[in-house]
């Protein structure tokens, strides 16, 4: 999309019955590096990329858990999305000190959704920019939700956002119908192997990914590189020869330092604070 | 008519709550509640009375409500302090209600919200004068607890108010089984209710007892316990105490 005279105020719209602040903050979310979730029916499993934007520093924290029942993994402007992040916290452990029970996460991402909505409808403020895979358990189960800077928000079986998270899209789209009744370890394996797909050629490290589970009976927790590199290990041995990317085959591994990820073509200047 | 007790807190420039007044006693209340964890689910008896005072003023007073699908309100001690905690849980109900998610208070969650709402209100020194009791039963667990005006809360599988507590208590302690039939818990109850009824003067004749259940709740028609009074030592009552004391 190019700039024109309706894009100034989140306030205004465009003739043609567009919000442009709001979708150049879902851009936002594009930029950021690649986060996946996916779920079965009594786990949920958040996984996603590791950049750092130096050799000499660490990467950043991407994946958050909310309570014991809930996580989040996030893409765009982090520091947006650590605010949220802290906002759900907020509102999980109210409810949990009310009610002694855990917050149906189907509540929660209602209220993320509507406090993103206050951000289009204000004109002295802007949209947050960053996507949420907000992963949790109600009474009927897991589920994996994708809210979005315009306030909306969708229940998936399996989604990926940020950079090159369409390859992530395509693997899970063949393989996602499976997913209801995978045992968690298939899960993992399937979301590690999603990641490996946004990598595009780029050896899959257990450093370059953050791993995160929840389900039914297990409480939020990460994986640790032990557990992650022997997963990747079950398949690294065999290449796979045709998870087919779209588009650009690059055939030695890009280098992964040279700060920020351009997601696909056509793409402009990546801001330093966008990961 | 309203009445309202004067009171002089002083002016309203120095002095913040000048104007407002805070519960000082309980002027309609209820009596005992006795509740008990049995085979399907939770039984709680009461009598539906209201006294003012010492005055047996009114007869007709449902003191056991059912509060969702899944949870049993009893509550004695001021009568319009439990209307007003009704109104508040009838409003947490609609707006769980309203999410239409799947997702519904159970007795747990109504409990704890009720244990806030008591302790916030006695840190205030403007308590709700109630003992309540909450039961029910969700995802086949019963669930039986008690929170008082001060706040305290706990869960057990029998409990009572007020005179409950010191005629039913002992009954049950001994008399309790976590396998009751309903018919046994009935029994049980009636039991203590019959005690109450001879020993608690505030307690009336007329009774009803609550079932819930994971299918419902199910508020019985109000009854009447067979009393007796031929026991021999009330045919003459003064016979031990002649002369002048």
């Amino acid at each position: 999309m190019f700039r024109n005279q309706y894009d100034t105020d989140v306030t205004t719209w465009s003739p043609t019955g567009r919000l442009f602040q709001v979708e150049y903050a879902m851009e936002a979310v594009k930029q950021g590096s690649a986060a996946i979730g996916l779920r079965s029916r009594s786990h949920v499993v958040l996984a996603c990329v590791n950049k750092a934007q130096s050799e000499l520093s660490s990467h950043q924290k991407k994946i958050f858990k909310v309570d014991d029942h809930i996580g989040v993994a996030i893409a765009g402007l982090t520091a947006d999305g650590r605010v949220l992040s802290r906002y759900m916290r907020s509102e999980a452990i109210n409810h949990s000190f009310t009610y002694e029970s855990p917050l149906p996460v189907g509540r929660l991402v209602v209220h993320l959704a509507d406090k993103a909505q206050v951000c289009t409808q204000r004109s002295w403020k802007r949209p947050y920019g960053v996507g949420l895979l907000v992963g949790g358990l109600d009474e009927s189960g897991a589920h994996l939700y994708y809210n979005c800077p315009s306030g909306n928000y969708f229940e998936y079986q399996a989604f990926a956002i940020g950079s090159r998270s369409q390859a992530a899209k395509t693997y899970l789209e063949r393989r996602f119908e499976s997913f209801g009744d995978s045992s968690k370890e298939d899960l993992i394996k399937d979301a590690i192997l999603a990641v490996r797909e946004t990598l595009q050629g780029e050896t899959l490290k257990s450093s370059l990914c953050t791993v995160s589970v929840l389900g039914v009976g297990e409480p939020f927790h990460f994986l640790d590189q032990e557990t992650i590199q022997k997963v990747i290990d079950t398949f690294e041995k065999v290449p796979e020869e045709e998870e087919g990317e779209a588009g650009e085959g690059e055939a030695e591994a890009a280098p992964a330092e040279q700060g920020g990820d351009g997601g696909g073509a056509g793409d402009q200047d990546v801001a330093p604070m966008e990961m | 008519m309203t009445f309202t007790i004067p009171i002089d807190n002083g002016d309203a420039v120095k002095n913040a709550e000048a104007d407002s007044q805070r519960t000082l006693y309980p002027y309609v209340t209820g009596t005992s509640i006795v509740a008990i964890k049995y085979k399907d689910g939770v039984l709680m008896a009461s009598d539906m009375g209201g006294s003012y005072g010492s005055t047996l003023r009114y007869k007709n007073i449902e003191r056991v409500k059912a509060i969702g699908k899944h949870s049993l309100l009893g509550a004695s001690g001021e009568i319009s302090d439990f209307q007003e905690i009704l109104r508040y849980l009838d409003e947490l109900v609609l707006n769980d209600n309203m999410w239409d998610d799947g997702n519904s208070f159970g007795p747990k969650e109504v409990h704890n919200y009720l244990t806030r709402v008591m302790y916030n209100r006695r840190n205030k020194f403007n308590p709700l004068w109630n003992t309540l009791v909450l039961g029910g039963v969700k995802n086949g667990e019963s669930y039986l607890g008690m929170v008082s005006m001060i706040g305290v809360s706990f869960e057990d599988n029998h409990v009572a108010t007020g005179f409950g507590n010191h005629l039913a208590r002992p009954i049950l302690r001994d008399e309790w089984r976590a396998d009751l039939s309903f018919e046994e818990g009935v029994k049980l109850l009636e039991k203590c209710m019959r005690v109450l009824l001879y020993r608690d003067r505030s307690a009336i004749n007329k009774l009803q007892i609550a079932k819930i259940t994971e299918e419902g709740v199910t508020v019985s028609q109000p009854y009447s316990l067979k009393t007796f009074w031929e026991f021999q030592a009330f045919h003459n009552p003064t016979a031990g105490a002649q002369g002048s004391w």
